[in-house]
């Protein structure tokens, strides 16, 4: 309702100054003759001027924006895939500057120097053949190399095998939260179906309880992976469409509810190697001391900061979609088997819900 | 049907405008005229676009100060903001509502069925559209459509909240977000009849261009313009109902208990019967109309560039025959690449290379049309009007949004920023902004056109166009570095992230730049609304254009000329012709206008 009689209000606001105006406009005796509204020299002038500041204006924001704001971008790739994920998306970017630098330089050049002027005369130039076959040639050129490499780079990417004795985590998506299940001892992940859920005897995955493979499984609520082993992750949503995001290893993929997605990478860089990397400590510390500034002014989210990988949702799932996410650890494998020996497997915690 | 268009269109010819009164409903209410409906179009995507655009200025306002409390969110959003603080459904809601409208109501129905309106019988040389009656229908559905969205935002459980896409199952699914109750059948059922508008409007437009061009109108001496508008029609067309299906059928999965995208759903503690349908099913239904959508959106602004900046470079436009070619080609591939908005949902991974490969081809005829409109300002005589700044912006906008699409169209590089902000600054570069500088650029060249003769103020123009220029470009450039750092978009606040706290300081700089580009429209809609009023009178040709719509009397008459339609002799871009000896074709002025014959000695160029 109020929202409603605030829309009232501002009409009736604009009505009043459009009545105002019209008020204005009658007391104004109309002086102007000719047509004025047609750009005159003077106005091609300026605006040809303006056009050629605009020109440096695009620059200016590009090398502002890298200067200020290249920092922040994600650091270099902490999978194995990702380096050559990384050097395509350099390469592309190379070509979108220098296309973008030349064609934007045309374009605002030419809208200033053939400003419009009292006895130009423009030329008739309507086709020519030779250009037109050259600035289609180019771009079907260099897209072939783009296109090549990217497909080849997809490829191998999404070949998910089970060479190299990969270890199988099941990531599962839920309104708002994560749950990473692992194979266990025999790596091989229990059947499960959204209709064995039961909440009363914490079977939150809806594991078949009679699958032998499942016995094993560990549910864990934090993602736990050894460093330089190929990880093959199989995702499961319970609701809706979720997306599992992990930025650093350049890694995502959809969790659709019916059916089992999957990626596959292999993490080269451990939790503890990252944080001593050079960005990841100037980020850490450029954090931190705005974390600081929010303590002093006693306003939330102000707790000192340490780099970790995390998990986002990355596809809108409701209203905690901004919050929806999961710690990754990786570690060396010695640390790894030991965490995962900690864990009670998803046998051990039903066997605890026996009466 | 033509025939009959045409008889009708005879008897006009003979006795205008007076065997029949118009009375106040037919002349602006049930108009059956083509001038009068783009003029409802118009207004109509224009109050939705101020709506739109509000909504975008509320959720950047909570993306930069997150969690604070404005009196404004207390006033405009009631007990969706208590205290002042937006709450979470509702900013989903926001961002969802803001992409519909611009999309569909403001940069489909806004600008193509403006300009399709007012252009095409005008700038082929016809009397109206084949049906003037389908024309009314097609805008008042549009109108009942609009209506019914904008009821949509006033439902108890607050209006749909599923992003513009609307994925099921969170869409279908009432459990899942408050959105998805009452809110989100009001909007199936406004798309629904949004679509059906938009296809009578489409079945016209084709109609017209093929059967009612005057003689001498070639297809090839047709302005771009009109085969911008042709081609949107047609894919328009043909993409269309496969949205009307995916939202049939989503109504079906909604009310009345189906599965055709929904399977194995567990929540809020109960399993659901649903079992056997497919979310990524849906998905292709959608981006098989969502993509040539998009195209949809920017064909008739590429058109209306082409044509403005032709006019005002005082130069035929750059490779003609290369143009119309690319836009057949956009059109055809536009058809075959929507899984490029899908490379993670699960889908077959080959399928990835497939639309990667059709994706990065689109590229090819973009990058042609964009080649040409540089040659074309090349050695021209540019007359620097407000139309045509914001065609030469438009260029500039397409290129820098375009050639992110790059990165965007290759499934590798896709993987890690697809969904993030990345996505949200390319295309709003490449399709939102550039639209809508086509759509500016189109009001202010046509304006005479549409409010006999009056003309807009340039001052305010220039003043509109340098703000907005700046603006879209101070919001939009940064952005593609939150993408870059890996922020996801429909993210309600970033406070969740620590890794994410340091990008705090751009978002406050977009949104300056948002509010600021958003008050320079105001300067637009004032100018706008006074010229309507106030606005100088012109003369007939006041950008001195070679095409039809200008050898129209200035007063509407209804069947656009008195008397007969002038025949065509060439086509229409003959700006600064001359003979071998360098002197115009017409002494004293530097255009030919398409209905006067060639001149002795003149060749004519095979375009």
């Amino acid at each position: 309702m109020t929202a409603f009689l605030t829309i009232t209000v501002l009409v009736l606001v604009a009505i009043a100054i459009w009545q105002m105006t019209k008020i204005f406009e009658l007391s104004q005796v109309r002086a102007k003759a000719g047509n004025s509204e047609v750009a005159t020299e003077e106005d091609n002038r300026y605006n040809g001027y303006l056009m050629f500041l605009f020109l440096v204006f695009i620059y200016g924001i590009t090398i502002f924006s890298f200067w200020k704001y290249g920092k922040f971008i994600l650091p270099e790739a902490a999978s194995e895939h990702g380096g050559e994920y990384d050097s395509l998306m350099l390469w592309t970017f190379v070509i979108i500057f220098i296309v973008q630098i030349i064609t934007q330089a045309l374009l605002h050049y030419f809208a200033f120097k053939y400003r419009g002027e009292e006895g130009r005369k423009a030329l008739f130039f309507a086709d020519n053949d030779r250009l037109e076959f050259i600035w289609t040639i180019i771009p079907v050129i260099v897209l072939a190399g783009l296109i090549l490499w990217g497909l080849y780079t997809w490829t191998s990417i999404m070949d998910i095998n089970d060479e190299d004795d990969p270890l199988i985590v099941e990531l599962y998506a839920q309104q708002f939260n994560w749950t990473a299940r692992y194979g266990g001892a025999d790596n091989v992940l229990g059947e499960a179906n959204v209709r064995l859920i039961d909440i009363d005897r914490a079977n939150v995955l809806g594991l078949d309880e009679s699958d032998p493979n499942g016995v094993d499984d560990i549910l864990v609520k934090e993602l736990h992976l050894p460093v330089g082993r190929k990880v093959n992750f199989k995702f499961r949503s319970q609701d809706v469409l979720h997306s599992a995001y992990m930025p650093h290893f350049r890694a995502q993929m959809n969790c659709v509810p019916g059916m089992v997605t999957e990626f596959s990478f292999t993490p080269t860089v451990t939790t503890a190697e990252m944080r001593q990397r050079p960005e990841i400590i100037d980020k850490v510390q450029r954090t931190n001391a705005l974390r600081a500034e929010r303590a002093a002014a006693g306003e939330p989210n102000s707790d000192p900061w340490e780099f970790d990988y995390v998990l986002l949702c990355n596809k809108i799932c409701g209203k905690s979609h901004y919050n929806m996410q999961l710690k990754i650890v990786v570690e060396t494998e010695e640390e790894y088997q030991a965490w995962i020996e900690s864990q009670q497997t998803f046998g051990q915690t039903m066997a605890s819900m026996q009466p | 049907m033509s025939v009959q268009a045409h008889a009708v269109a005879d008897d006009h010819a003979h006795d205008h405008g007076h065997h029949h009164k118009e009375t106040f409903v037919t002349k602006y209410i049930f108009s059956q005229d083509h001038k009068m409906i783009s003029k409802q179009y118009l207004i109509t995507g224009l109050i939705m676009g101020i709506i739109g655009i509000a909504m975008s200025l509320l959720f950047r306002m909570q993306l930069a100060w997150p969690g604070q409390s404005f009196p404004i969110f207390e006033a405009l959003l009631g007990k969706w903001a208590p205290g002042g603080v937006m709450d979470a459904d509702i900013y989903l809601a926001l961002v969802t509502i803001h992409g519909t409208i611009m999309v569909f109501f403001v940069l489909t129905a806004g600008l193509s069925g403006t300009f399709s309106n007012l252009l095409i019988p005008l700038q082929i040389g016809a009397r109206d559209m084949a049906s003037g009656f389908l024309n009314m229908l097609s805008y008042w559905m549009f109108f009942t459509s609009s209506v019914i969205m904008v009821i949509s935002l006033f439902v108890e459980a607050g209006p749909a909240a599923a992003g513009w896409t609307i994925y099921p199952p969170l869409s279908a699914l009432p459990m899942a977000q408050p959105g998805s109750g009452m809110g989100m059948t009001l909007w199936l059922v406004s798309m629904a009849i949004f679509i059906a508008s938009s296809l009578l409007g489409s079945l016209n437009y084709i109609v017209t261009v093929i059967n009612l061009r005057t003689k001498g109108m070639s297809m090839t001496r047709l302005p771009l313009t009109i085969w911008a508008f042709f081609v949107t029609a047609i894919i328009g067309v043909i993409s269309f109902p496969v949205l009307l299906s995916a939202a049939l059928l989503l109504l079906m999965d909604r009310s009345f208990g189906t599965s055709f995208f929904l399977s194995d759903i567990f929540i809020q503690g109960e399993v659901l019967h649903y079992q056997g349908g497919s979310p990524v099913l849906y998905e292709h239904l959608f981006w098989f109309l969502g993509h040539p959508e998009v195209y949809i959106v920017i064909l008739p602004a590429m058109g209306i560039v082409s044509e403005v900046m032709s006019v005002n470079a005082r130069k035929p436009i750059f490779g003609y025959r290369a143009m119309i070619a690319s836009i057949l080609a956009i059109a055809f591939l536009s058809t075959i690449v929507w899984g490029h908005h899908m490379f993670i949902s699960g889908m077959n991974p080959f399928l990835g290379s497939v639309f990667t490969f059709t994706t990065l081809l689109i590229a090819i005829p973009s990058a042609v049309k964009a080649f040409n409109w540089i040659t074309t300002l090349w050695k021209g005589n540019l007359q620097l009007n407000p139309g045509m700044l914001f065609s030469i912006g438009m260029v500039s906008t397409f290129i820098t949004g375009g050639l992110t699409g790059i990165v965007l169209g290759d499934s590798t590089l896709d993987i890690n920023v697809h969904d993030t902000y990345f996505v949200v600054a390319h295309f709003h570069l490449v399709m939102g902004i550039s639209a809508l500088y086509g759509l500016f650029a189109g009001v202010y060249h046509w304006f005479p056109k549409m409010f006999q003769g009056r003309m807009m103020s340039k001052n305010l123009g220039y003043i509109h166009f340098w703000i907005t220029a700046v603006g879209s470009y101070g919001v939009f450039f940064p952005m593609h570095f939150v993408g870059m750092a890996g922020v996801p978009r429909r993210y309600y606040e970033n406070t969740a992230f620590p890794m994410f706290d340091e990008l705090v300081d751009v978002q406050v700089l977009m949104t300056v730049f948002a509010i600021i580009t958003a008050g320079a429209q105001l300067i637009f809609l004032y100018n706008f609304i006074r010229s309507m009023f106030y606005g100088e009178r012109g003369p007939q040709n006041p950008w001195n254009a070679t095409t039809l719509e200008w050898t129209a009397p200035q007063e509407h008459i209804h069947g656009n000329w008195p008397g007969e339609i002038p025949e065509v002799h060439r086509w229409c871009y003959d700006y600064s012709k001359t003979y071998d000896n360098g002197e115009y074709i017409l002494k004293g002025q530097d255009f030919v206008p398409q209905h006067i014959p060639l001149q002795e000695g003149e060749e004519e160029l095979q375009h």
